[in-house]
């Protein structure tokens, strides 16, 4: 046992695409690990318990279990992406996030002109997550252009998230952000609580349409498509926004809802309602991202409440290519990106995945 | 996690013109230098350095400039607050004599880093720098505490005329000190650090604040430094190598701004 756990660091250490995580010297190998381990599991069981490393990842440098992915002509070298509205205000703390290990990043939905978003309080702690109303706040897109143009030389891919309240104003952005070097563009028609954007505008298939050919006919990088589950049917939208031309889905935005503190009788965000996410939301997401994967071709990215690898997996076999990590930037530290690489390395290696792509929609068969 | 916590006002305290303090129970540890957000419902919710740092009880002292200060001064001893916190980190107090600097309304949240450092049998300087006489606050309690003090202001109306950075310039030339904790604009503070070349520094920050978890980055400096986490404490050498640090802050869009 010694030995595995040993090999398995020296190795992993100079062979894998992203920066391997030290917690993993004390992830101690499990007794049981030549059995096959029960996929679903719940968090009061230890994760070595699935994450166990029995074979050496790499040989001779050459990664024996490949995390890379792709998401229409986008290579990511692990799956794991910052979420819109995380961190990623300035050039400065999107390059933190890259050399945290991210596999891309997407921006802070970026608007026409400067928006200060909702006063405080704009985020509740919650017991299973968090439920915010930012109010899309950001410096504008003409300012933002000055952080991104310091940032998106990195081999990093970064996409640009925007929202308008009309095709032509997605289309102004959508332009500006490609010139500004994004790989890709991120559409906000999801956001629960800006008035007059977001879910607002995403949640009418036409003009959802409109906006995605407008801006599809005007840049030449791929445009995804995020959608929102506080609507009928997200599956329709999906369809819809495939047949506009969107390059990919991106699924869930956060879940509309509300905190009231009794004693002071009164909702506490000061925009009252606000979006709900972390592990509460994310069986709702894989639900939704299992539902779009039957119904439609384009590559998925799924989002909501992702905090471990055993949780990237889920969405992954509902249908996802990549996933967005959010919350449990808040909820498990600044190392969550490479926690999740490593561990699913570990997964991979015990169940004989070699490429972490083989795992798309297999929970469909 | 710190989740909110809704709390009777104990004691509300005027300590100068327009300054005042806010005392409530909240048990628990709390570094000095780390802050609480505080919930004014139906107002805003705004991030207050702890002033006073008792066991069962801490407090806030704050000077009323905005909307949400304002209100905040209308309150009365019973009245609802909501609490979340403590956040951040504090000051590291070690060495044998550490210089303290506090301009304006720094100076609060500087009163339990003295008390705290007395505490620990450090020997303590402290330099207060305000505008005017009026505006003096928590001398007496510092000087309480057995640390030298010196006050200047800016008109020359108590102590001596001038900045605080003067005064610390001129104990710097004189005396050996094993660290320098200041709190105050962040002008001073720069100049302050300019000044301190060799000696361990730490500075206290202030930004504007939404999320204070460390999520949303609207408090970012340098390279993706949150004040609400890593901060509002940050060293010397981590400051020397951020370029905003005593030129830029951001509103609450994101947008640069100069101090």
């Amino acid at each position: 046992m010694y030995h595995h756990q040993v090999r398995f660091i020296i190795t992993n250490s100079f062979s894998s695409p992203h920066q391997p995580s030290p917690a993993m010297a004390v992830h101690p190998p499990h007794p049981s690990s030549t059995k096959q381990q029960p996929f679903f599991h719940n968090e009061t069981q230890p994760k070595e318990n699935i994450f166990i490393t029995t074979h050496p990842i790499s040989f001779f440098g050459v990664p024996l279990v490949n995390l890379n992915t792709r998401i229409s002509n986008l290579e990511l070298s692990n799956p794991t992406m910052l979420a819109s509205g995380i961190m990623d205000e300035d050039a400065g703390s999107i390059q933190r996030i890259i050399d945290l290990g991210a596999g891309a990043i997407v921006t802070k939905s970026i608007g026409l002109i400067p928006r200060e978003g909702y006063p405080n309080p704009t985020i509740v702690e919650l017991e299973y997550g968090l439920l915010n109303a930012m109010g899309l706040p950001n410096p504008g897109i003409d300012h933002y252009g000055k952080e991104l143009q310091q940032i998106t030389k990195s081999k990093t891919p970064i996409i640009g998230s925007i929202y308008g309240s009309n095709a032509s104003e997605f289309v102004t952005l959508g332009k500006k952000m490609e010139e500004y070097g994004v790989k890709a563009i991120e559409l906000n028609l999801s956001c629960p609580h800006a008035k007059g954007y977001g879910l607002e505008i995403g949640s009418d298939p036409n003009l959802m349409q409109e906006i995605i050919k407008g801006v599809k006919n005007s840049v030449s990088i791929p445009v995804f498509v995020k959608l929102s589950p506080n609507v009928t049917s997200i599956t329709d939208l999906a369809q819809a926004a495939e047949k506009a031309g969107a390059d990919a889905i991106v699924a869930i935005n956060t879940v509309k809802a509300m905190k009231i503190d009794p004693e002071i009788r009164m909702p506490v965000l000061a925009n009252k309602t606000g979006g709900y996410s972390g592990k509460a939301i994310k069986p709702i997401g894989v639900r939704c991202v299992y539902d779009i994967a039957k119904n439609v071709q384009i590559p998925i990215i799924g989002v909501g409440g992702i905090t471990t690898a055993s949780d990237t997996l889920e969405y992954i076999m509902a249908g996802a290519c990549a996933v967005q990590i959010g919350t449990a930037f808040y909820s498990e530290g600044l190392e969550v990106f490479r926690t999740i690489c490593t561990d699913l390395e570990s997964w991979m290696k015990h169940h004989h995945v070699k490429t972490l792509t083989d795992l798309i929609g297999v929970a469909h068969q | 996690m710190n989740t909110l916590k809704i709390i009777k006002i104990r004691v509300c305290t005027t300590d100068a013109k327009d300054i005042k303090t806010i005392t409530f129970t909240h048990p628990g540890s709390v570094q000095p230098g780390q802050f609480y957000m505080i919930w004014i419902p139906g107002v805003d919710e705004i991030p207050m350095s702890i002033s006073t740092i008792n066991e069962e009880t801490k407090g806030i002292t704050f000077r009323k400039v905005g909307e949400a200060t304002t209100a905040l001064a209308t309150l009365k001893p019973g009245d609802l607050i909501g609490v979340r916190g403590p956040y951040g980190r504090g000051f590291t107090l070690s060495g044998k004599h550490v210089l303290f600097v506090g301009g304006g309304t720094g100076i609060a949240m500087l009163a339990p880093a003295v008390e705290q450092a007395k505490k620990q049998g450090i020997d303590a300087t402290v330099v207060i720098g305000v505008k005017n006489k009026t505006e003096l606050f928590f001398d007496k309690r510092i000087k309480d505490t057995g640390a030298n003090v010196f006050i200047s202001t800016d008109d020359g109306s108590f102590g001596q005329k001038g900045l605080a950075t003067d005064i610390a310039m001129d104990l710097l030339k004189k005396n050996t000190y094993s660290s320098v904790l200041t709190c105050g604009p962040e002008p001073m503070m720069k100049k302050l650090l300019d000044l301190c070349k060799n000696i361990p520094f730490q500075a206290s920050l202030e930004r504007y604040m939404k999320c204070s978890i460390g999520i949303c980055g609207q408090c970012c400096i340098g390279r993706g430094l949150r004040v609400c986490k890593e901060g509002p404490v940050f060293d010397g050498k981590t400051l020397q190598n951020i370029e905003d640090f005593g030129n830029y802050r951001r509103d609450a869009s994101g947008k640069k701004i100069q101090f």
